[in-house]
């Protein structure tokens, strides 16, 4: 990952950012991402980002899980050690019912987390950037990035006719790596931006 | 104007004038400050009670399974009784979560939270029964199909206890899942306004990073739906499996048709009586009545009424069936032995906490009502403790040869383990309380600006409007 330069502007209300949003996309800026303390319901569209397939993933996962159990108990009670349990049949699918239906749920919902935090990368001692303390809190949270194209000013005048207040200049590791947030991360904007 | 309208007829969901930075401050202000003396009192008592519990659990292991009342006759006591009871308390807080989520019944992001955080502690409390009463608890692994040197020989497929295992592992696994990933940007909130290094480090280590990235909360709203999905038809089966271990089996009293649902009603009916006993506590301690409302308590009271009358109607119909289905053994089971004989007292305790109290409900006074709803909410799931001890012991005690009837008291480990387990259920909850935000804060500021009620108080002047001004109005708000 990159480090990178962003104008950063912040919102108060949702009814404020989402003509803000439109009009970042129609003026052409990169918008990096918008970072909200609670899911705004269609934020996702007005960006412009496609629909997440982790419902596919999850749906792949628990038919995993559904031909895992059967395949294995037929396994067993078939091949491995055929076992006469009171004169039942081998192959008892009623009884084969509730194992299964567990074990569909188990992987996926375990495969589906795993999934969401690989996607979002997040995991224990994962650090990224915070592009401001209130960004979990109560603000909505701006982010465009500078290329070499845009005008720091002008976008800076942009945000802040679209109704954005304390509007600044970050120099940022826009990805994650492994740190702590207790400590001073000065040192990752030491190096040049877009190495 | 908002971008979704809900009619002032609804009550509010959050009470006071409140905006997002306050419901953050109402809410985690309590874990960054220092506990009050109660909650060291508290704290105390569980953790002594978990001592206690510990202690009655190393008696039976060291002198082994013997130092329990059971006997040949009644095989299954306290124990199992607990294991049911501790399970069932679980089911409520799926239900919040899960299957409200899917109903889209806005109350339930008040209540969700805690009610997770229960059925998770209390599917620990209820784990420790089947795998203490094996006896020889170092076996315990034996319970899990995997390859040994014995043959290998396999678990039995087809029994409804090794269905149990499979139920609540995954039920515990799935239901922390969807708690902790609920979690997360809650841990983020902490995370950033914590103003001590260690709580920046320990909280930032468990919001796993965090920063509320609008892709991050499309997906983390996708996971919720379809964990919801899944935990809906999984509590179901949880209850129901636990009650194949009964149902399976050829016992007169067990051996019907009527348990799953039956099981999955008062499953559900004891576990919205256990969130009410927490709430109840939590809200007046951590002073947040204006998010755990009246409404709130009046709701859960609904489904209280609504699945004791359910649970009333089982004891109903199977007493009709025990009589209609003509089967001498199975009558005198519920005739003979249960509604009278020496456990007779155990059958009319059940029916007059589960079936009769409960009707007090009917009343919106009573609904309404902190200290009614406390008490109710007590005896409910004293109600429900006894359910299980009637379906358990009643059915054993007098079996098919009478020169082994039976009676069953508890011995003191029996009792001191019960007793553990609520030092481990409110050791956690005590832990919970202080050291996690109680309210997921996130999913009260995404149903705030609708149902808050300083902004509903607006929606009055759209309340006027006839139905074309509001559409136009709407329509104009989106079309630039």
């Amino acid at each position: 990952m990159a480090v990178k330069n962003f104008v950063v502007g912040l919102f108060d209300d949702e009814a404020v950012l989402f003509p803000a949003v439109k009009k970042v996309r129609t003026a052409g800026y990169k918008l990096h991402d918008v970072y909200t303390p609670f899911p705004v319901h269609g934020l996702d569209h007005a960006m412009g980002l496609r629909e997440t397939s982790l419902h596919t993933a999850g749906f792949i996962y628990g038919i995993t899980g559904t031909t895992t159990a059967l395949t294995f108990m037929s396994w067993v009670f078939n091949v491995d050690w055929p076992l006469n349990i009171g004169g039942k049949p081998h192959f008892p699918l009623p009884a084969f019912i509730p194992i299964t239906f567990e074990l569909t749920v188990l992987f996926a919902a375990v495969g589906m987390v795993m999934t969401f935090c690989y996607l979002c990368q997040l995991m224990p001692g994962v650090k990224k950037h915070i592009f401001h303390p209130r960004q979990t809190d109560d603000k909505f949270v701006m982010v465009i990035e500078l290329t070499e194209k845009s005008n720091a000013e002008e976008i800076k005048r942009f945000l802040n006719e679209a109704g954005a207040h304390d509007i600044n200049e970050q120099r940022a590791e826009a990805g994650w790596w492994y740190g702590r947030y207790d400590k001073n991360d000065e040192d990752i904007y030491a190096r040049p931006a877009n190495a | 104007m908002s971008l979704k309208y809900e009619s002032t007829l609804r009550e509010p969901l959050v009470d006071g004038v409140k905006d997002y930075h306050q419901v953050t401050e109402d809410i985690i202000s309590p874990i960054e400050g220092k506990p009050g003396k109660l909650w060291y009192v508290g704290f105390l008592i569980s953790l002594s009670l978990l001592g206690f519990g510990a202690f009655s659990v190393f008696w039976q292991i060291y002198f082994g399974v013997g130092v329990w009342n059971l006997n040949k006759t009644i095989g299954w006591g306290w124990d199992i009784t607990n294991f049911v009871w501790w399970v069932g308390i679980g089911h409520a807080g799926t239900l919040i979560s899960a299957i409200l989520l899917l109903f889209r019944q806005g109350w339930r992001t008040g209540v969700n939270r805690a009610a997770e955080a229960m059925t998770i502690f209390a599917v620990m409390c209820a784990g420790q029964f089947p795998i203490i009463h094996m006896g020889r608890v170092w076996m315990a692994f034996f319970i899990l199909p995997y390859p040994n040197t014995r043959g290998p020989v396999w678990v039995n497929f087809n029994s409804p206890l090794l269905w149990d295992v499979f139920a609540i592992s995954t039920y515990f696994t799935v239901s922390l899942l969807f708690w902790y990933s609920g979690l997360i940007p809650d841990f983020a909130t902490i995370r950033d306004r914590a103003k001590t290094k260690l709580r920046k480090l320990l909280y930032g280590v468990a919001a796993f990073g965090w920063t509320g990235s609008t892709k991050h909360w499309q997906r983390h709203e996708a996971l919720s739906l379809v964990l919801a999905g899944l935990s809906t038809p999984l509590v179901l089966s949880v209850h129901t499996i636990v009650s194949f271990d009964f149902a399976t089996s050829v016992i007169p009293g067990w051996h019907t048709t009527i348990f799953p649902p039956y099981f999955v009603a008062g499953a559900i009916f004891s576990g919205f009586a256990m969130v009410q006993t927490l709430l109840i506590i939590t809200r007046k301690i951590l002073h947040l009545e204006e998010y755990i409302t009246l409404g709130h308590m009046e709701a859960m009271n609904k489904v209280i009424v609504l699945t004791g009358s359910v649970v009333g109607c089982a004891y109903l119909t199977e007493l009709f069936m025990a009589w209609y289905g003509a089967n001498p053994y199975e009558f005198a089971t519920f005739f003979k032995y249960r509604a009278a004989g020496p456990l007779g007292w155990s059958y009319w305790i059940m029916m007059t906490c589960n079936v009769i109290t409960p009707q007090v409900f009917w009343f919106r006074k009573m609904r309404r009502n902190v200290m009614v709803t406390f008490v109710m909410s007590i005896i409910v799931n004293i109600g429900m403790w006894f359910e299980r001890f009637v379906i358990i012991c009643t059915s054993l005690y007098r079996d098919y040869l009478p020169s082994s009837w039976s009676y069953y008291r508890p011995s003191w480990p029996e009792v001191g383990f019960y007793m553990g387990t609520f030092g481990l259920f409110f050791t956690c909850y005590f832990l919970f309380a202080k050291y996690f935000p109680v309210i997921a804060v996130a999913e009260i500021k995404a149903i705030l600006k609708t149902s808050g009620e300083n902004f509903k108080e607006k929606m009055e002047v759209y309340e006027g409007e006839s139905a074309e001004q509001f559409a136009k109005a709407v329509h104009h708000e989106h079309a630039h």
